[in-house]
């Protein structure tokens, strides 16, 4: 599993504060190499999704810098906490939408979509609208429209949150590998201690308010490799590693 | 609640209440020149059809261009408020002061002022209807779900892309709900026009049948003129109500 060396991204102080005075994040030094699968782990209100959005480039940072080694700020996927599907747009037609906002002709985008939709098992609901679909269908076809167009970075909020634990098992697997198939890089938003060691390659630990990098952990390739890796003692040493981590950073 | 009793019930109501009316009349020997009947009245629309159903005609065309123009208007200008602030701050009150003032007042002074009387009733009718569709559209316009806006921002979409494919999109159920009352609207506003107008003599829709009925004391035409707008307004509501229903089905939020 060797990584294309060169940063892809690299943060070099980047702070954001609200108009009202409120400090998100503070002073986050990242690098962020291609191929990587980076979880950005911390409690609620910690900054995270805001740290997301500025790597987006939906908001600026108040200091600091997003340095991108080549010009890949444009090919970024975005998954949101929730689903987000247009529910006037078949299932079809919303994982087509990046590629018609991008002047790909109609035909050719709804054949491009129809295989990403095979491709998160969704073959067959092409023509179903968003209310009809159960609400880990409806994270799927989010999923595949942030990745219809092939992009560079998938950027991830929480997608699974409000997921049921089964489903959110499922979706976890299926997510690891479209990642080891295509080789994105991947920053993950999340809350769950096992949810980012199941996936993560680099996890970093945020403080809450503001959101600071407070430890990085890594998960080698090779631990993943394990059978049965969920339940194995390799994950569980993980987890206890990046919880006593957790605990230090609230605590700090 | 099963359809068959939200139509029975209401049914019921009003046929008992139709009975009780002619019960009365007839019990208590009501002249009709107070109070025709429902027999009566029905009778009556029968024999004045040839009175009546040109005037319908009439008061119609008058209803649906009113509303027709309402809808055009009023979604062009929502879409023009959403584009700029500057333009929604500086026409918006106007567009309330057209809204407040009562229609009855001002309707005088566009008789006089328009050429054609039918311009002039048409005018009346889409000042009392376009308000709904407009503060309903624009309202659509700005309430697109924040996290679709933010895709569109990342997928750098067109100004023209974002209007077509997200905003449009999502005011059209308020469009709709604006569309539905202003359905009813349009049909007051022609009928108050009208009424301003016929006082000249000068019209020849239903609210003129009704007040020339008036002035004659017959009663029960003056009803059976009434039943028809009342039908009319609510075959406009209803036909309204479906095409909001065709359209919004597949996507309606549960």
């Amino acid at each position: 599993m060797g990584r294309p060396s060169g940063d892809l991204l690299a943060l070099r102080g980047v702070s954001k504060r609200f108009p009202k005075g409120v400090a998100a994040v503070e002073d986050v030094s990242l690098d962020v190499a291609e191929g990587d699968f980076l979880a950005l782990l911390g409690p609620s209100g910690c900054g995270k999704s805001t740290l997301l959005r500025m790597v987006a480039g939906l908001t600026g940072p108040s200091a600091g810098r997003l340095d991108w080694g080549r010009d890949a700020s444009r090919e970024i996927g975005f998954v949101f906490q929730e689903p987000t599907l247009m529910p006037w747009a078949t299932a079809l037609r919303n994982v087509a939408l990046p590629l018609e906002l991008a002047g790909v002709p109609h035909a050719e985008a709804g054949r491009r979509a129809r295989e990403w939709l095979a491709r998160v098992e969704l073959s067959g609901f092409e023509e179903a609208y968003p209310r009809a679909l159960s609400g880990g269908m409806r994270m799927r076809v989010s999923i595949a429209r942030a990745l219809v167009t092939r992009p560079r970075l998938l950027l991830m909020d929480e997608p699974f949150a409000a997921l049921d634990e089964i489903t959110r098992f499922r979706l976890n697997a299926d997510l690891l590998k479209l990642w080891q198939e295509e080789r994105f890089t991947a920053i993950f938003v999340t809350h769950s201690v096992f949810e980012s060691v199941y996936l993560a390659e680099r996890i970093l630990v945020m403080t809450p308010r503001p959101g600071r990098i407070a430890a990085e952990l890594r998960v080698p390739p090779e631990d993943r490799a394990t059978p049965d890796f969920r339940t194995s003692a390799v994950y569980a040493a993980h987890c206890r590693a990046v919880s006593q981590a957790l605990g230090g950073a609230m605590a700090a | 609640m099963s359809l068959a009793l939200r139509v029975l019930a209401p049914l019921v109501v009003g046929l008992l209440v139709l009975g009780g009316w002619e019960w009365g009349v007839r019990h208590y020997a009501v002249p009709p020149y107070i109070l025709p009947g429902p027999m009566l009245i029905v009778r009556t629309l029968g024999q004045d059809w040839g009175t009546l159903a040109p005037s319908l005609l009439v008061t119609m065309r008058i209803t649906f261009l009113a509303l027709l123009v309402a809808a055009t208007l009023g979604l062009l200008l929502a879409i023009l408020f959403a584009q700029s602030r500057v333009i929604e701050m500086s026409l918006f009150p106007y567009a309330v002061v057209l809204q407040v003032t009562p229609i009855v007042a001002i309707a005088p002074l566009i008789i006089v002022w328009a050429d054609d009387l039918t311009l002039a009733l048409l005018i009346c009718a889409w000042i009392v209807a376009f308000f709904p569709i407009l503060s309903n559209t624009a309202q659509g316009l700005n309430s697109v779900d924040p996290n679709l806006r933010d895709l569109f921002r990342l997928y750098r979409a067109s100004r023209w892309q974002v209007l077509w494919r997200l905003q449009l999109p999502s005011a059209l159920p308020y469009f709709l709900a604006g569309l539905r009352i202003s359905g009813g609207l349009s049909l007051i506003g022609a009928i108050v026009a009208e009424f301003v107008a016929g006082t000249g003599g000068a019209s020849s829709g239903l609210a003129s049948r009704i007040l020339e009925a008036g002035y004659q004391l017959q009663i029960p035409r003056m009803f059976a003129a009434l039943v028809l707008v009342s039908g009319f307004g609510i075959l406009i509501f209803g036909a309204l109500t479906l095409l909001s229903h065709l359209l919004l089905r597949r996507w309606h939020q549960p």
